[in-house]
């Protein structure tokens, strides 16, 4: 598959995961937060838009068949919060937080598709201490590429995986892609 | 809803007739999200912190100007008032040279109201800052239509093929002609009603219907838009006296109940209470006059986001 990504032309180069895989990283992610925190009592999770956001929702889904009553579930858009709105060349959609609970003295569980830079994971921090004062915040990511900008780390990691930086890592999801995978794309030279 | 394919590209808001269908969709849906904004408990967003916004305003307001600066300062954007009646504008300075020396001062967007037709058009071609027009004399005031679209289109879902009526003095409202260029953009069924004297020559041309019955305008309309009576125009004579108006075209129970049983009414404010509309209809369900309000900061914070984050802009 050859796709235009950010004006370039990428080129998909290897398949990191399929449904199965997918599923198999999100229930282990799963008992792994509800093994930290020793059960669901205060705990909510929270997606960042738009993948992330689904991904909550599945988390919360296996976290409420390992342990009843499972977590409550909000999503964030940090559209209104990025570092990069006076450089980047397309003026994001703003699209809508949807956090309906506090926050305030919860077990809040961060939840991204993939952990870049950081920078997205930092505009999240900042609003989510805007909607109040959580008891702390853990941060879960299907995969890790590293090539961090900010000191930030994950306390749940699906997959960590070696990357370069003229590569792109796109979870791909049946909500809003129609189909489960994790993909590498890389730049091609000529366009 | 939301639409991920276009981007806002204008530097400046001067009206809706100028605008594509898509570009009135987009200020829409980014206006929906920006809501949510005002329902939490810390209600603001740091996204335009370091933008200054000038509110320039050559008219009375309270409203408008009241809502452009919440907007601004929910962005966190810095915002300075300037009225005509304590400025430099009573010393004789031109309108121009008052906005290239407010820009001087490194203002990132200028709102504009003013009583001259055009004036927005104008000083957009003067100035690098963005300029949003928040009503030029008899021609456009883009978000107060814009704000009742969105209102609109919260309970109706939908604006095509709505039918919506807008009542009163057609001839001297920009309120009405904003909304009836957004409202045929989307693809509603706009009649106009009001006095004869207060209606447009050949406003036909705007794709619209004109009705002089107001029972007749109201019977099948999904939306009444009653516009407020400027009562200063009963002295050049346009119409014979406000009883005769209130007679002849004010909304009241009575009149409604031949209208749809889920018919809507929106009103630009301020309210002449008894006039256009009777206090038991402003008050009464029907009415989503305060809902207008609320949609307004809504709707300023995407047109000042829109505009401040565009593609290219540094």
């Amino acid at each position: 598959m050859v796709r235009k990504h950010n004006k370039f032309i990428m080129k998909e180069t290897k398949k990191l995961l399929d449904k199965v895989g997918m599923e198999k990283l999100l229930k282990r992610l799963a008992h792994e937060i509800v093994e930290k925190n020793k059960g669901t009592q205060d705990l909510v999770i929270i997606g960042i838009m738009t993948r992330g956001a689904h991904l909550a929702k599945r988390l919360a889904k296996f976290i409420s068949e390992i342990e009843s009553p499972g977590p409550k579930v909000g999503t964030l858009d940090i559209t209104l919060y990025r570092d990069d709105l006076s450089v980047i060349a397309e003026q994001p959609v703003v699209k809508k937080t949807d956090l309906l609970f506090s926050i305030t003295n919860k077990k809040v569980v961060l939840v991204d598709d993939v952990l870049y830079t950081g920078r997205t994971v930092r505009a999240a921090l900042t609003e989510l201490l805007d909607f109040g004062r959580p008891q702390f915040i853990q941060l879960a990511v299907l995969i890790d590429r590293g090539f961090r900008e900010l000191p930030i780390r994950a306390d749940f990691v699906g997959k960590n995986i070696p990357t370069s930086q003229r590569e792109i890592v796109e979870v791909r999801l049946e909500e809003t892609d129609t189909v489960d995978e994790v993909v590498i794309l890389e730049r091609e030279n000529h366009i | 809803m939301a639409n991920n394919t276009i981007t806002w590209n204008k530097k400046d808001l001067l009206g809706l007739e100028g605008l594509t269908k898509e570009e009135i969709a987009l200020i829409l849906d980014t206006a929906d999200s920006f809501k949510e904004v005002l329902t939490r408990e810390v209600k603001k967003v740091p996204t335009l912190r370091g933008k200054t916004v000038v509110l320039l305003f050559f008219e009375p307001s309270t409203r408008t100007r009241t809502s452009f600066e919440l907007a601004a300062k929910r962005l966190s954007a810095d915002t300075v008032n300037i009225a005509s009646s304590s400025s430099s504008v009573v010393k004789g300075e031109s309108l121009t040279d008052t906005a290239k020396n407010i820009e001087a001062m490194n203002i990132d967007v200028i709102v504009l109201r003013h009583s001259a037709e055009g004036s927005a058009h104008m000083l957009s071609q003067q100035v690098k800052a963005a300029v949003i027009n928040a009503g030029d004399g008899c021609h456009e005031h883009p978000t107060q239509a814009l704000l009742d679209i969105m209102t609109i289109r919260e309970r109706k879902q939908n604006i095509e093929d709505l039918k919506v009526t807008i009542v009163g003095d057609i001839a001297h409202s920009r309120v009405a002609r904003s909304n009836i260029w957004g409202l045929k953009k989307l693809g509603a069924q706009v009649t106009v009603c009001g006095p004869a004297t207060l209606m447009p020559r050949d406003v036909e041309e705007l794709g619209v219907k004109v009705c002089y019955d107001i029972n007749e305008a109201i019977k099948d309309a999904d939306v009444i838009n009653v516009l407020r009576l400027q009562l200063e125009r009963q002295k050049e004579h346009l119409f014979p006296s406000i009883r005769e108006y209130i007679r002849l075209f004010g909304i009241d129970k009575e009149r409604l109940l031949q209208a749809k049983k889920d018919v809507l009414i929106l009103h630009p404010g301020p309210v002449n209470r008894g006039v256009e509309l009777s206090v038991d209809v402003a008050d009464s369900v029907y009415s989503l006059i305060l809902n207008q309000v609320t949609n307004g900061i809504a709707v300023r914070m995407a047109v000042l986001y829109l505009l401040c984050t565009q593609t290219g802009k540094k």
